[in-house]
């Protein structure tokens, strides 16, 4: 099994990565705009927001993980594309990873405004470190919604852009997100 | 002199004595030294309290110890320092399902008329909170008054009110049993 990348194709692992990533940030754009609608008397009222925070957390680790497993593998070589189209393309995925960094610092400083700890499914606490400015929810609060608000445009962009290689320029960029090629200069 | 000169004279003087002692004096809360608090309370489901406050407010007041008719007090409550101890909840309580704090930072409590005795007085005034304001009764006593050992001279009171969130155009459905909240009110005030 092809667990590391190679020059044209993305291992096991960068797959998993993308994709678990992909699935929860979407799923935590729309619980995010959801649970904060909910009634008083929701049974999600507490719910929504633990697994919201739990996610974050996890989330943010997971970023972390991935970047680094990057750092440790060979990026596989763009298809087809402009130097312009190229640049766009790494510039979007750089702003992925400042994005989602972002997002989750400041959802941090939402809940530890008032010192309390987050609880990542009753398994373990991120306590809260630190309180730096005035105001805190609720200014991170405003920023952490319209950051993500930003990463959802950029998803959608990336999305189109990979659903263009596929269907326009007929090329492997969306398949070898799927499964590693089999012969890694097939493209 | 004559009789009805003298009984004119000492009229004259007790007016300006009972004058001078029934003077109404004026203090400023004492929140620089915090020795006053805006509380209040909430029930929770309809199965316990849940207890907050306001951090910053400011006012004075004047208290007239021989004619409470004489006294009134002035408060003004920074509506963003609410505070129960939890950041998501002041959060929500700061956003305009309650609150509305960036709409309106300020509350206030203007008194229009002060009536009963030191330990049985009701302070008639004007409520604004979330942009209403409306005619509320502090139930309120005296606690104590007089010299501090600083040099300074002080008196203190404490006080009850209960207000209905929906009058003031909070909406937020928390329970039929959260519908009021409770305030309780304690100041002290230093003479000006």
């Amino acid at each position: 099994m092809q667990l590391k990348n190679q020059q044209y194709s993305y291992g096991w692992i960068s797959i998993a990565f993308h994709w678990f990533i992909a699935v929860s940030v979407l799923s935590m754009f729309v619980l995010g705009l959801w649970m904060v609608e909910l009634d008083y008397y929701s049974t999600w009222y507490h719910d929504a927001p633990n697994i919201h925070k739990s996610v974050g957390v996890l989330l943010i680790l997971a970023m972390l993980l991935r970047f680094f497993w990057n750092a440790f593998n060979p990026k596989p070589k763009s298809l087809e594309g402009s130097a312009l189209l190229r640049a766009i393309a790494s510039t979007v995925h750089l702003l992925f990873y400042l994005l989602v960094l972002l997002i989750g610092l400041t959802g941090y400083f939402i809940s530890t405004a008032e010192s309390q700890p987050i609880s990542v499914f009753n398994w373990f606490d991120v306590p809260a470190w630190f309180a730096p400015f005035e105001h805190q929810a609720d200014i991170a609060g405003e920023i952490h919604e319209l950051l993500a608000f930003t990463l959802i445009g950029f998803v959608v962009l990336h999305a189109l852009a990979a659903l263009k290689h596929h269907f326009r320029d007929k090329d492997n960029t969306l398949k070898r997100m799927l499964k590693p090629s089999l012969n890694d200069l097939e493209n | 002199m004559t009789k009805i000169t003298t009984l004119f004279l000492s009229a004259a003087l007790l007016t300006i004595s009972n004058a001078a002692i029934a003077a109404p004096v004026n203090y400023a809360i004492d929140t620089p030294g915090m020795h006053a608090s805006i509380n209040f309370k909430v029930n929770h489901l309809g199965y316990s309290w849940l207890t907050g406050r306001f951090n910053n407010f400011s006012g004075d007041y004047q208290y007239d110890p021989k004619d409470l008719a004489n006294s009134k007090i002035n408060v003004k409550i920074d509506t963003k320092s609410v505070s129960t101890n939890h950041a998501e909840r002041d959060k929500h309580l700061r956003s305009s399902d309650f609150l509305n704090v960036s709409k309106y930072p300020e509350s206030s409590f203007v008194s229009t008329s002060i009536t009963g005795t030191d330990d049985n007085m009701q302070v008639n005034g004007n409520f604004t909170l979330n942009g209403v304001t409306k005619m509320i009764t502090i139930q309120a006593s005296k606690v104590g008054e007089g010299k501090d050992p600083w040099g300074g001279y002080r008196s203190g009171f404490m006080g009850t009110t209960e207000i209905k969130l929906a009058d003031y155009n909070i909406t937020k459905d928390l329970g039929p049993a959260s519908a009021n909240v409770l305030l309780e009110l304690h100041i002290e005030g230093t003479k000006k």
